[in-house]
């Protein structure tokens, strides 16, 4: 996968970058061979059919795969030069600077109010109460939630639209000031609306943040991110600018895929 | 030429019919078991009705000093063990004058039950301004006589096979055409631990019994059994052990009551030597009975809440336990409450365990603690569907009332905090 490697001459570092990732399920093997740099402030889409590995590769990402038992993930992922799987890192610090909004929308069962206080709560983040709630407010005006919320911060996450629900989630991913948002499929149970609204805020939120997206909708590829990955049956078959894959792919699975003879 | 005919056909009539049929075999099942729970219902009610009801007899008693304090000391425990007999005796002569008989008269005073001797020296001791007066008291009747007014004694039966005399039966009629005889509400039943005497035995020291076993049960069982709930799903890895553990705390949960006992017997008594016949035994003993089921019951609430809440609360970086209690706890703890108040009110109508480790005993006195001597509800309600006096037959059912009151509460109360604790997702 050497072509993938010499992409962003132009900026600086990559702030994650994973070289020779396999991922076991028991025997099964779900990621094969994978290595890829994630460069800051850019959105990096990951697009293959479904069952490709490109939600389990991000879940390596801030290991959220520990929580399935039978997973095991060999290689190298850094994250600002260090190895996100060397025994010296704790998890639960890796989690707050790499966040993640899912698939389905899973505000807690709690007020708005307090699904975005609770990351900032339970990581000491706030020095009083003002400093708290100046923190909800800013992450919900970031997440573009907080003008439909304002008056009722006290009301139920779960009595929220769909759409709104996936803005809290994010709000709440915000909240912890992360510096990468993995997102997985974070469109894939919204409306067409309510998809331009996060699609919009993905491009401001930009400026603040690295994001990866794991999307099935390759038009949602093309239009949000700077980078594609795509991926198939576990493999990185071609990474690259965006507008490349898309307008002249190098590989003919990527063509293929992209012009929807497979998927 | 396609076919589109919509009226029925025979093919389509059949499965009709059998959709009927399966609703009426259901509506038929229902009927039944709902009759069933109304025969035992009405049944249990009809007969234990009568034992919050207790017959009381009407006398001018003339309580001389004399005969009860003759020293004026006004000592409560004396004044109280003062022998009220022959006061009792006078003032039921008042009444029956032509009675003069030395045994007629004892079968006369044998109309009130043995105990209100005892009733009317407490109630002096507790009010010594009464001696010297002349007062009119209702004393408890006895058993029999109780029964008669209650149209519960068979007056076919030949007089020689009854134990309440025709004669003794005149002398109820006098009492009654006088208004000297009444019921009134039983408040001994309510108030009072067993008794040898149908007409003074409460439920009272059962009641407490029960109650505070159930205490102890839930104070043991509770954290217990929700902390293994919680480690087995949340923490554990799955392997041999854990599966051994699992396999383990399934097959607890069908052992038969009476092996817990036994095991309490042989630990708790023999080798802890803890006090015999308490609650606190008994508590401990219901309590390794109930966690089984509230380990299966909180487990599978916990399976029940969503992957993606803690998927969240992880991908925020809370750590595991945070996690689990500030999420996955408060959200199964409903449930895990109502399985628990279950597991319990199943320990609550448990006999077996009980009579192995003591709670068996006759025991006049009500607990005041978790150390004292006591029986419980279904224990005692088996000593009383024992005993050979016919006035323990209401008492049995009324008893049972009492036991099925408890077990409402206890549901209502799951009920309750069920509907007050959910919050929904």
């Amino acid at each position: 996968m050497e072509l993938s490697m010499t992409l962003d001459a132009t900026t600086k570092a990559p702030i994650m970058s994973a070289k020779n990732v396999d991922v076991f399920y028991g025997a099964k093997q779900a990621i094969d061979d994978v290595s890829l740099d994630i460069a800051e402030n850019q959105i990096t889409a990951f697009i293959g059919p479904s069952g490709c590995g490109k939600s389990t590769f991000m879940r390596c990402l801030n290991r959220m795969n520990d929580t399935i038992s039978s997973a095991k993930v060999t290689g190298d992922i850094r994250f600002a030069g260090q190895d996100i799987y060397s025994s010296k890192v704790d998890v639960v610090a890796l989690r707050k600077r790499i966040g993640m909004v899912f698939q389905k929308a899973n505000p807690f069962p709690k007020s708005i109010f307090d699904n975005v206080a609770y990351g900032p709560r339970i990581h000491d983040l706030a020095e009083s109460k003002d400093h708290l709630e100046d923190i909800v407010v800013t992450s919900l005006k970031r997440a573009g939630l907080y003008d439909e919320v304002a008056d009722r911060l006290d009301e139920s996450g779960t009595g929220l639209s769909g759409g709104q629900q996936q803005r809290l989630c994010i709000a709440r991913a915000i909240a912890v000031d992360p510096q990468i948002i993995l997102m997985d499929e974070p469109c894939s149970a919204l409306d067409p609306i309510a998809t331009a609204k996060i699609e919009e805020l993905m491009e401001q939120m930009k400026e603040d943040y690295t994001i990866v997206i794991v999307t099935h909708s390759m038009a949602q590829a093309a239009r949000v991110s700077n980078k594609t990955a795509f991926f198939h049956l576990g493999k990185l078959i071609e990474f690259d600018e965006t507008d490349t894959i898309f307008t002249n792919p190098a590989n003919t699975l990527t063509q293929n895929y992209i012009s929807g003879r497979i998927g | 030429m396609p076919d589109y005919t919509l009226t029925t056909s025979k093919q389509l009539q059949r499965r009709h019919a059998a959709e009927k049929r399966f609703q009426w075999y259901g509506r038929i099942a229902i009927a039944i078991s709902v009759s069933f729970l109304v025969f035992m219902f009405t049944a249990i009610i009809f007969r234990g009705a009568g034992a919050f009801q207790q017959t009381e007899i009407g006398l001018n008693v003339a309580l001389e000093e004399q005969v009860i304090d003759p020293q004026g000391l006004r000592d409560a425990g004396d004044i109280s063990r003062a022998n009220y007999k022959p006061l009792i005796m006078d003032a039921m002569q008042d009444i029956f004058p032509d009675v003069s008989e030395r045994r007629e008269k004892n079968q006369l005073y044998r109309l009130l039950s043995s105990a209100s001797v005892f009733e009317l020296g407490e109630r002096v001791a507790k009010n010594p301004d009464l001696i010297g007066t002349t007062q009119t008291l209702w004393l408890p009747a006895s058993s029999e006589v109780d029964l008669y007014m209650k149209d519960k004694i068979d007056q076919d039966v030949p007089e020689e096979l009854r134990r309440l005399k025709d004669r003794d039966i005149a002398w109820v009629e006098t009492l009654r055409s006088q208004g000297l005889i009444k019921k009134s509400f039983n408040k001994n039943f309510f108030t009072n631990g067993d008794s040898r005497e149908p007409v003074m035995a409460g439920i009272l020291g059962a009641a407490l019994g029960s109650f505070f076993s159930l205490m102890i049960c839930f104070i043991i069982a509770f954290p217990l059994g929700i902390l293994t709930a919680v480690y087995l799903e949340e923490y554990a890895t799955k392997n041999k052990l854990t599966d051994l553990i699992e396999v383990n705390i399934n097959n607890l949960a069908a052992v038969p009551s009476i092996v817990f006992g036994l095991l309490g017997l042989a630990i708790f008594l023999n080798f802890f030597e803890l006090p015999r016949s308490t609650p606190l035994v008994g508590g401990m003993v219901l309590a390794l009975m109930a966690m089984p089921t509230i380990i299966i019951a909180s487990r599978s609430i916990l399976r029940s809440v969503p992957q993606n809440i803690r998927d969240a609360a992880l991908g925020l970086g809370a750590s595991k336990t945070q996690t689990t209690f500030h999420h996955v706890v408060p959200l199964a703890m409903p449930g895990m409450l109502t399985g628990t108040i279950l597991g319990m009110a199943r320990a609550l109508g448990e006999t077996a365990p009980l009579l192995m480790i003591g709670m068996i005993a006759f025991i006049v006195d009500v607990p005041k603690g978790v150390t004292d001597v006591a029986t419980a509800l279904p224990v005692q309600i088996f000593l009383w569907a024992d005993s050979p006096e016919k006035g323990f037959v209401e008492r049995t059912s009324a008893a049972i009332i009492v036991l099925l009151a408890f077990l409402i509460v206890m549901n209502l109360t799951a009920v309750y905090l069920r509907r007050k604790l959910e919050r929904r997702w």
